[in-house]
C-alpha cells in the first residue's frame, strides 16, 4: 500500500476545534433510534450518490457498524469525508421529514461518521465494498487527485483495473484535503481516506506530476482510458488598485496556506475584509473570526438574498463574529508607506454594481478575495473531440461523463463549474462506472 | 375532585395506588418514604424463610430509546430477618394507621402459615397476600408459582389461610399457566377474600453474545426469571378480564397488577375490574414520586367523565370485552390521511404493503409501475397532493387509500408517526346490518368458529 505524504505539524488549521465533534457509540445509537426509517426517502433523494440512509442509521441502531459503513461506501467511497464535509443542511438533513414535523432532523452526517471512521478503525475498507475483480490489465490515468479522480480510482480498482492518479501538488486531496474549513475537517483525514481508497486496489498516485497539454496528449496515447479532474484554477482577482501585494490574498489560496504551510501565519490587527457571498468567502470569513482577528467584514455586493453561499453557514460564521456588510463594493485597497494594507475603500452598491460618490474607507489589514476561480480546462482544448463551454466547463455526457473523445471522461469541479466534494465523488463514480463498461470490464 | 378512596375488603385505602411487593417495599423506612410521596398503600417483600440473594438481580429490555419496557429479576423473598421486618411493619402501621400494609407471605407447611399469619397479624398488617406467583427460584422449592400452577395445592393452602387469618387473605396469581380462571377458581373455592394478579412472568431476558450467558448473570451462569414492566401489561390486562368476568370470581376483590406506570394504566385496570392497583417496575424505574402524577391525572379523568368516586368507573369496560363471535361483522372502518399532518415519510405504504392488504399508494405512479409494485388494484385516479406540511421536502406526496382494498385493520395509524394524522372512520357496512358470526351460527348460515365439533366435522370425523 502506497503511503501518501502528509501534511507537517504546526499548521493554523490545528487550532481548530470541529464544529461537529464525533458521537460516541451512545450518542449515535440514541440518534440513530430517532430515525423513523422513511420509505423511498427524501434523505435518499437529497444526496447526490444515493446512499440508503434510513438503512444506514438503522444498522447504527443495531449496532451492526460494519453493515452501515458498508451500506454508505457501497454508494460512495469516500463516504468518510463526505459525512464531515457535506453541506447536510442543504441535502440530507434539509430534507428529512423531521423538518416538516417541526422536530430536529436526524443528525445524518454525524452519524455517518460515525458508523465510516468506526468500522474503518478496524477493518480495511476492501471488507467493506464490494469484493474486487480480477485484474483486467487496463490502465487508467486520472489527472487531478481531488475526490472527483480518487473515487473514480477505487472505483476502478474494485473493477481489477489499474489506477494512476497524477497531481501537481505535493499533498494529495485536491480541494478535499487543502481546501474544506477546518472546524470541519483537517487535511490528514482525506489523505488517511485517499489511503484507505488506493488500498482497494491497484491504485498509484504520483504527486508533483504537473500535466502539461502535450503530457496529457501522451497519456492519452499510452493508457487506455483518461479522467480529467482538475478542478479549478487560481482565485479571481478584484481588479482593483492596491490589489497586488502583501496582505491581499485569494481565499482558496488563503485557505491552502492555513492548511498546509506550518510557516504560514495571519498577522491582521486591524481586522480582515473578505470580499464575496459565496461559501468559500463564508468559509474564510468564519476561520479568521476563529483565528482570532478581531472585525472580521465579510463585504458582499448584494443582499444576503442574493447570496449563493448557505444561509446556515452565515449564521455560523456571524455566531462567531463575522459582520456582514450588504450591498458593497471594494474599489481599491489602501496601503501604507511599508506597502502594508491598511483600509479599503468601500462603495455603496444598487444591483451589485458601485454607486460613485459613496465610497468610505473600511480600516483592514487582510483581504480575502472570494470572487470565484478561473478555469484551466484549456488544458483539455487540444484533444480532439473535448469540449469546453463558454463558462469554462468540460462538455461531458450527464450519464457516463463522458467526454466526446472516446478515451476521455471528466468530472468534479471542471465539468459542473465548481460544487461540493459530493458531486465530485458521485460524478467520478459516474464516470468510473462508464469506464470500466467502454473497458470491457462490467 | 373525584375521591380516591376505595374499600377493598373492608380495608379502607386513601387511593388505589398500592406498591407491589417487590424491591420498592423491602424495608419500612421505604415504605414510610413511599407513603409521604403519596401511595395509598404497599404489599411487603414476600416474607417467608430466611433466603439469600445472588448478585447481580435484575435484566432489562429497551426499546429503540425507551429504557425499561421490561424488566426481569431473579431476587427471591426477602433476605432480611423476620423479626425485622415484623417490627417495621408494626412501626409503620403506628405511624401511618391511615395507609394499608399488606404482608405477603410465602411458606411451605401448614404449621409455618399458622405461625407466620399469626405473626404478620400481630404485627399490624391490614391484608395478607399469599405469593403463589413467583416463578423463579421458590417455585423449585415446591413454593410460588409451583402452588400457582397447581389448583388443588393452591386451594387447599388458601383454605388453610383463611381459617387462620382474622384479616383478609388475598391470593395473588401466577400467569404462567394455561388458563388464568383455573387458579382464580381454585382460590375462590378455597375461600379467598380478594385476588391480586399478576405475578412476574416466567422469562429470559436475554443472552450476553460476548459471553454466551443469559442476562443478568451470576458469574458464569444465570437464571429464568420474572418478566415484569409496561411489556406485560396486555397479559395482565387480559387475565385480570378473565378474572372479572367469570361467575366463579368476579365477586372477589381484585388488586391489578402488570406494567402499571401512570394514571391511564390505572384506568385501564380499573375500567377492567380492578380495585387496588399494584406498581413495581415504574417505581423501580422512576422512584415513589410518579405517584403524584397518577393520583392527580386519575382524579381529572374521573371529574372529566363525571364521576365521583373510583366505583363509578370500576369494570365500565368489562361489557365491552366480548368474545370473538360477539363482534358485529358489519362494523368498517376506513384509513383517514390528513393531508395538512403528512410529513410524507411512507411508512403506512410500506406497512399496508408487505403488512396488511396493498392498499395505500404512492401519488405518481403509473398503473404499471403500481402492478410491479405488488398491489392487487389500482383506483383509477390517484390525486397527488403535496405534502403541505411547514418545511416538509419537495417533491412529496400524501399516500392514498384505497378504499376498495382497505380493511380498516389500523395498522397503518399504528406505524404513522404523526399523531393524529391517520384516523380510522367508520363508513357504511357492507351488509348494512348488524351481525355477529354467533348469529350467523344461530341462523345455520355458519359453523362457530373454533368449536371442536366443527373442526371434527369439517374433517368427517362427526356427522
Amino acid at each position: 500500500m502506497q503511503n501518501l505524504p502528509r501534511l507537517p505539524d504546526g499548521r493554523l488549521e490545528e487550532r481548530f476545534e470541529p464544529a461537529k465533534p464525533p458521537y460516541d457509540a451512545a450518542e449515535a445509537i440514541t440518534e440513530a433510534n430517532r430515525c423513523i426509517y422513511c420509505v423511498d426517502a427524501p434523505c435518499i433523494r437529497a444526496c447526490p450518490t444515493g446512499i440508503d440512509i434510513p438503512t444506514f442509521i438503522r444498522k447504527i441502531a443495531t449496532e451492526n457498524v460494519k453493515g452501515a459503513a458498508r451500506t454508505i461506501l457501497s454508494e460512495n467511497l469516500l463516504g468518510y469525508s463526505c459525512s464531515r464535509v457535506c453541506p447536510v443542511e442543504a441535502l440530507c438533513v434539509g430534507a428529512c421529514v423531521y423538518n416538516a414535523w417541526e422536530r430536529s432532523p436526524i443528525q445524518i452526517g454525524r452519524l455517518q461518521r460515525f458508523a465510516t471512521e468506526t468500522a474503518l478503525a478496524t477493518t480495511p475498507m476492501s471488507a467493506l465494498v464490494r469484493p474486487r475483480k480480477a485484474a483486467t490489465g487496463k490502465r487508467v490515468a486520472l489527472i487531478g487527485a481531488g475526490p472527483a479522480s480518487v473515487a473514480a480510482a477505487g472505483w476502478l480498482a474494485l473493477d481489477g483495473h489499474t489506477a494512476v492518479v497524477f497531481d501537481r501538488k505535493a499533498f494529495g486531496g485536491g480541494l478535499n484535503a487543502l481546501g474544506i474549513a477546518p472546524y470541519k475537517m483537517q487535511g490528514n483525514d482525506a489523505i488517511q481516506e485517499m489511503e484507505w481508497v488506493a488500498a482497494l486496489g491497484d491504485v498509484r498516485f504520483e504527486l508533483g506530476q504537473g500535466v502539461d497539454a502535450a503530457r496529457l496528449a501522451q497519456l492519452v496515447d499510452d493508457f487506455d482510458a483518461v479522467f480529467i479532474g482538475i478542478g479549478l484554477g487560481a482565485d479571481s482577482a478584484l481588479g482593483v488598485p492596491g490589489e497586488h501585494g502583501p496582505g491581499v490574498y485569494g481565499a482558496v489560496d488563503l485557505v491552502e496556506r492555513l492548511k498546509s504551510d506550518p510557516s504560514f501565519a495571519v498577522d491582521a490587527p486591524h481586522g480582515a475584509v473578505v470580499v464575496g457571498g459565496g461559501n468559500t468567502a463564508l468559509d474564510i470569513a468564519h476561520e479568521l473570526a476563529v483565528l482570532g482577528v478581531t472585525e472580521v467584514t465579510l463585504a458582499y455586493r448584494r443582499g444576503r438574498a442574493a447570496m449563493s453561499g448557505y444561509a446556515h453557514e452565515l449564521d455560523a460564521a456571524r455566531k462567531d463574529g463575522v459582520r456582514l456588510l450588504e450591498d458593497a463594493v471594494v474599489t481599491e485597497v489602501q496601503r501604507g508607506a511599508d506597502g502594508e494594507v491598511t483600509g479599503v475603500r468601500v462603495a455603496r452598491a444598487e444591483g451589485g454594481r458601485a454607486v460613485a460618490g459613496t465610497e468610505w474607507t473600511l480600516a483592514t489589514s487582510l483581504v480575502a478575495v472570494a470572487i470565484g476561480q478561473g478555469r484551466v480546462t484549456s488544458l483539455v482544448e487540444g484533444l480532439a473531440g473535448v469540449q469546453v463551454d463558454s463558462k469554462g466547463r468540460v462538455v461531458v455526457d450527464a450519464a457516463t461523463h463522458r467526454t466526446g473523445h472516446p478515451k476521455v471522461w471528466s468530472g468534479g469541479d471542471c465539468v459542473n463549474g465548481g460544487k461540493e466534494v459530493v458531486n465530485a465523488v458521485q460524478e467520478g463514480k459516474l464516470a468510473a462506472r462508464d469506464i470500466s463498461r467502454a473497458l470491457g470490464g462490467a | 375532585m373525584a375521591n380516591l378512596e376505595v374499600d377493598f375488603c373492608g380495608i379502607k385505602s386513601p387511593n388505589p395506588f398500592w406498591l407491589a411487593s417487590a424491591p420498592p417495599t423491602n424495608t419500612g423506612g421505604q415504605i414510610m418514604r413511599a407513603f409521604d410521596a403519596g401511595w395509598g398503600g404497599a404489599v411487603w417483600k414476600t416474607l417467608g424463610d430466611p433466603i439469600t440473594n445472588v448478585s447481580s438481580r435484575f435484566g432489562g429490555i429497551d426499546y429503540a430509546n425507551t429504557r425499561l419496557m421490561g424488566l426481569n429479576n431473579i431476587e427471591l423473598i426477602t433476605d432480611r430477618p423476620l423479626e425485622v421486618n415484623f417490627k417495621e411493619i408494626y412501626e409503620v402501621k403506628k405511624r401511618y394507621p391511615k395507609h394499608v400494609v399488606v404482608a405477603s407471605l410465602m411458606v411451605e407447611t401448614r404449621e409455618n402459615w399458622r405461625e407466620i399469619i399469626q405473626r404478620a397479624e400481630d404485627a399490624g398488617s391490614d391484608a395478607l397476600e399469599l405469593n403463589f406467583g413467583c416463578p423463579h427460584g421458590m417455585c423449585e422449592r415446591g413454593m410460588g408459582s409451583a402452588v400457582g400452577q397447581e389448583p388443588k395445592v393452591l386451594e387447599e393452602i388458601t383454605r388453610w389461610a383463611v381459617e387462620d387469618a382474622k384479616t383478609p387473605v388475598i391470593i395473588k396469581l401466577t400467569p404462567n399457566t394455561g388458563d388464568i380462571n383455573e387458579p382464580g377458581e381454585a382460590a375462590a373455592r378455597g375461600g379467598a377474600h380478594a385476588l391480586s394478579l399478576i405475578n412476574t412472568v416466567k422469562s429470559i431476558v436475554g443472552v450476553d453474545l460476548d459471553l454466551m450467558v443469559p442476562n443478568p448473570r451470576v458469574g458464569g451462569a444465570s437464571t429464568n426469571g420474572g418478566y415484569c414492566g409496561p411489556a406485560v401489561k396486555p397479559l395482565a390486562l387480559f387475565m385480570l378480564s378473565q378474572i372479572a368476568k367469570n361467575p366463579m370470581t368476579r365477586h372477589l376483590p381484585i388488586s391489578g397488577i402488570g406494567g402499571i406506570s401512570n394514571w391511564r394504566d390505572a384506568a385501564e385496570f380499573i375500567a377492567l375490574g380492578a380495585t387496588t392497583v399494584q406498581v413495581c417496575t415504574a417505581v423501580m424505574h422512576y422512584g415513589y414520586r410518579i405517584v403524584e402524577d397518577m393520583a392527580e391525572g386519575l382524579s381529572d379523568f374521573l371529574d372529566s367523565k363525571g364521576m365521583t368516586s373510583l366505583s363509578q368507573l370500576r369494570g365500565a369496560a368489562i361489557g365491552a370485552y366480548r368474545e370473538w363471535g360477539e363482534l358485529d361483522l358489519d362494523y368498517t372502518v376506513k384509513a383517514r390521511i390528513d393531508p395538512n399532518k403528512c410529513i410524507g415519510c411512507n411508512l403506512c405504504h410500506v406497512a399496508c404493503m408487505d403488512g396488511a392488504h396493498q392498499c395505500i399508494h404512492i401519488p405518481g405512479r403509473s398503473q404499471a409501475e403500481s402492478v410491479a409494485a405488488g398491489h392487487y388494484h389500482v383506483p383509477e385516479h390517484i390525486p397527488a397532493v403535496p405534502v403541505t406540511a411547514a418545511g416538509a421536502p419537495a417533491g412529496r406526496f400524501v399516500p392514498v387509500v384505497d378504499d376498495h382494498e382497505c380493511i380498516g385493520c389500523n395498522l397503518c395509524a399504528l406505524v404513522c408517526p404523526v399523531s393524529g394524522c391517520i384516523t380510522m372512520t367508520q363508513v357504511p357496512g357492507p351488509t348494512g346490518k348488524s351481525h355477529t358470526w354467533n348469529d350467523r351460527v344461530a341462523a345455520g348460515t355458519d359453523v362457530n368458529p373454533g368449536s371442536m365439533l366443527s373442526t371434527l366435522q369439517k374433517r368427517g370425523l362427526a356427522p
